[in-house]
């Protein structure tokens, strides 16, 4: 009955998201109040009965209830609580069903804290929101179907891919999810205005901080990601430009630059029609991501079936919603009204090299991914563009871009002066530069590109804080007077030197852990010693051990600086029983921000021998807290006043009310 | 600066950054992928060492050997020819005789593959696509499995 339910619900929602789809568009044109008031009816309504459907399936597989394809397929009656709730997006319907559900969360927060917006702006984008939810539920009710029944029952399940089986994984996906549909609001906004045909600075202050909780959620969601992979799958890397990184990674980095152009139209009603533009592409690769990934046109951990009327139903979405917005892009966008121009050195100047460079950036890694993918349906032709290729565009193109950074929200709006930035980043640059002096000198001048790598880092690190420092005034006045002005600064100040800062801690990790690792594979007899970052590793022995739906081989190892023993550390290599399917369970041991990482290998594969791999990777921690820095930096910039949900008539009514303290 | 001046600088700016791109993209295009081969088409077209290539095949039964260092040789076949290939390096999960498998390298001159990484499948549904396409292309594959493993395994003799 409960999966009858959730179906039902399923269904209801799609009759739900048709009328949205249709009656607040109607009412805009028509300028009908009540029929735009449906929109904010349907949205949450819509996203009520996806929940309520997302619940049913929860408790199928909360109850093991094997009568159901999904259940089957995925779970097992001996699968840990954890992962029988989390095995539920561990699949394609089920994550599908996830999409969809934080699709209809999206659509009922704008249509719940949008009070303020234009009513017709409001209908118009509910409009189009419902649009993408119509489209998907068909999908999922056309060709993925969570609730599809079974019968006979089986009497077990086949269990989850064990290596999903993590709680990183138990976060991993709705994080991005709730980044990649998170850019649908701006996409929804974008089409709204461009069937208005009107746009103004108001709307991206509507805008920006949809973009900027969708561009938190995804940097938070790309780093889980990376982190997982780099623990779980045992191959001691945390980025392998595999396709299905790059799907996650093109929004972000297309995201990163809407919320850049996103400023610059906010501020100096600048920048109209690109940022139009933005928005479009970067849910566009949000799909082109989703399609990549769900399609099955992608071998991966990600590919969870194959079946190619998926893949051509998806794509078909793709190509209606990135050509059909193109396209009304392309009629619509001349009836905007272009924004003002600037001189090139400005805080507006800075921020259009960085669209320019990120967009560009972003450009490379989509040719990179869809190149094989075009050439091998174009000519047959199987090639593979692996990391070198990324290394050699990407990298090129990033350097120059990490390298301004610090002059942008330096230079003052309209026009700025480059010698005054200068001369206030002359000490950042100073540091930065013994840095250099300071790497050369450590590795006796070896490792050239290294010193550069980390100067840059360090460059990025002392200019952001540069900047805060100059703002607040440290060095013109007293410091309790800068201290009290530092508290004062506007958050989106915070928001901007963290984010920066973020960067350069991610970065500072990339190189330290590209240039310093040490990795050392051997095959092993209990009482072997080998020496990894400055202790000495002894092999002590295995033991077979039993879990509730694996069996696995720990491997015990005593780590020892000279004589002094000082931890002990496990790696283990599990077998899940239902599945057949050995996993790697890597020991790490995290020392301040480096990591000594233990992984086994699979004794089959090399002759019964047990095969060790050990890794020191020094400051590989920074490459993700980084990232969680630049997130922070998002969050701070979120609760700045000025986008606390915008409107300034609504807090003057609201201050009216009930008088808040001043901040 | 006039308001022409802005605009061409901007302009300038921007084809500058994308021509570099697109130089980028060119040369890491021309040296930076690899191409997938079978061992039949490896052995017709014989590339040089220079050109980085992902060998698609099965490892052939009975061809792992181990001299004792971490460097492993076996042959990848496709039923039909096979091709040495030296690896060092430790060997992924569910590698195994008679399995996929694909092999990241270079051919040397002495026609040995020499591989710097080596991919197997995940688990006991997921096989290389790219060898499953090669497979299926050439009629050597059936119901979702390789049709030579149902006989007894003449590698090389092909079916």
């Amino acid at each position: 009955m409960i999966v009858e339910t959730g179906h039902y619900a399923l269904v209801l929602a799609l009759a739900v998201a048709l009328v949205q789809s249709v009656l607040p568009l109607a009412g805009a044109r028509l300028g009908d109040g009540r029929l735009m008031q449906t929109g904010t009816n349907t949205a949450i309504l819509g996203f009520l009965l996806l929940a309520l459907s997302f619940a049913c399936l929860v408790t199928a597989h909360v109850q093991s209830d094997f009568s159901v394809l999904n259940v089957f397929e995925n779970s097992n009656s001996a699968k840990p609580m954890l992962y029988k709730v989390t095995g539920v997006w561990g699949n394609h319907e089920g994550s599908m069903l996830l999409w969809v559900l934080i699709l209809g969360l999206f659509g009922a927060l704008v249509a719940g804290f949008g009070r303020d917006l234009p009513a017709s702006l409001k209908a118009n984008v509910l409009s189009v929101q419902a649009w993408i939810t119509t489209a998907f539920l068909l999908f999922i009710l056309a060709t993925s179907n969570p609730f599809q029944r079974l019968s006979p029952a089986p009497f077990e399940g086949q269990d989850l891919n064990p290596v999903l089986q993590d709680v990183g994984l138990a976060i991993h996906p709705p994080l991005l999810y709730l980044g990649y549909v998170g850019f649908s609001i701006a996409f929804s906004f974008a089409v709204a205005a461009l069937i208005d045909g009107r746009i103004d600075a108001a709307w991206a202050r509507w805008v920006r901080p949809w973009t900027l909780v969708a561009w938190i959620f995804l940097t938070l969601g790309i780093a889980m990601g990376s982190y997982w992979a780099y623990y779980e799958l045992g191959w001691g890397g945390w980025w392998f430009w595999d396709p299905v990184e790059n799907a996650s990674f093109m929004p972000w980095l297309s995201g990163t630059a809407l919320l850049h152009s996103a400023l610059v139209m906010e501020k100096r009603s600048a920048l109209k029609i690109w940022t139009v533009l933005l928005a479009i592409l970067t849910f566009s690769l949000s799909l082109l991501g989703t399609f990549l990934v769900r399609s099955g046109v992608l071998t991966s951990v990600h590919a969870f079936a194959t079946d190619p009327t998926r893949g051509v139903f998806i794509l078909a979405i793709l190509a209606i919603f990135v050509g059909g917005s193109l396209a009304l892009f392309a009629f619509r966008a001349a009836a905007l009204e272009a924004g003002g121009l600037f001189a090139p050195i400005s805080r507006e100047g800075a921020l259009v090299l960085n669209n320019l460079f990120l967009t560009t950036a972003a450009a490379t890694v989509l040719v990179g991914t869809l190149y094989p993918l075009v050439l091998d349906v174009l000519a047959g032709t199987k090639i593979s563009v692996g990391a070198p290729f990324f290394n050699m565009t990407f990298g090129p193109l990033m350097l120059p871009l990490l390298a301004v950074v610090p002059f942008g929200p330096l230079l003052a709006w309209k026009r700025g002066d480059l010698m005054a930035a200068a001369q206030r980043l002359w000490a950042a640059a100073g540091l930065a530069l013994v840095v250099v002096i300071a790497v050369l000198a450590y590795t006796r001048g070896g490792k050239i590109l290294a010193a550069l790598g980390i100067g840059l880092a360090a460059w990025l690190i002392l200019g952001s804080l540069t900047d805060l420092a100059g703002r607040a005034g440290f060095g013109r006045v007293a410091r309790g007077v800068a201290l009290r002005r530092l508290a004062g600064l506007p958050r989106s100040a915070f928001g901007t030197a963290l984010a920066h800062l973020g960067l350069g801690i991610t970065l500072l990790g990339i190189v330290s852990v590209v240039t310093f690792q040490t990795e050392l594979i051997t095959t092993m007899t209990p009482g072997q010693v080998v020496e990894a970052g400055g202790y000495a590793i002894r092999y002590e022995g295995t033991e077979k051990r039993q879990g509730p739906n694996y069996s696995e081989d720990a491997a015990r190892f005593t780590l020892m600086r000279g004589t002094d023993r000082v931890d002990t550390m496990e790696s283990a290599r599990r077998l899940y029983t239902a599945r057949q399917q050995p996993t790697t369970e890597a020991g790490i041991r995290t020392e301040l921000f480096s990591q000594l990482y233990i992984a086994l290998g699979d004794a089959g594969a090399n002759g019964g021998a047990t095969v060790v791999r050990v890794w020191w990777k020094p400051l590989v921690t920074l490459v993700w807290l980084g990232a969680v820095v630049m997130a922070l930096g998002g969050i701070a910039s979120l609760s700045d006043r000025r986008l606390r949900v915008g409107a300034p008539a609504r807090s003057r009514r609201r201050a009216l009310l009930q008088p808040e303290p001043a901040e | 600066m006039t308001r022409k001046q802005k605009r061409l600088s901007l302009i300038a700016g921007g084809l500058a950054v994308i021509g570099t791109a697109v130089g980028l993209v060119l040369w890491g295009l021309s040296s930076g992928m690899a191409y997938f081969k079978s061992p039949t088409e490896l052995l017709a077209e014989m590339p040089g060492s220079a050109q980085r290539i992902r060998l698609g095949g099965l490892v052939e039964t009975n061809s792992v050997q181990r001299d004792g260092t971490d460097t492993v040789h076996f042959r990848v076949t496709d039923t039909v020819d096979s091709v040495p290939v030296t690896y060092t390096g430790l060997l992924p999960d569910l590698f195994r005789e008679g399995q996929g498998v694909i092999a990241e390298g270079t051919l040397g001159s002495d026609r040995v593959f020499v591989a710097d990484s080596v991919l197997a499948k995940h688990d006991e549904t997921y096989m290389p696509k790219e060898v499953v396409d090669d497979l299926k292309k050439r009629g050597l594959w059936e119901d979702g499995k390789i049709k030579a493993q149902a006989e007894p395994a003449a590698a090389g003799a092909g079916t």
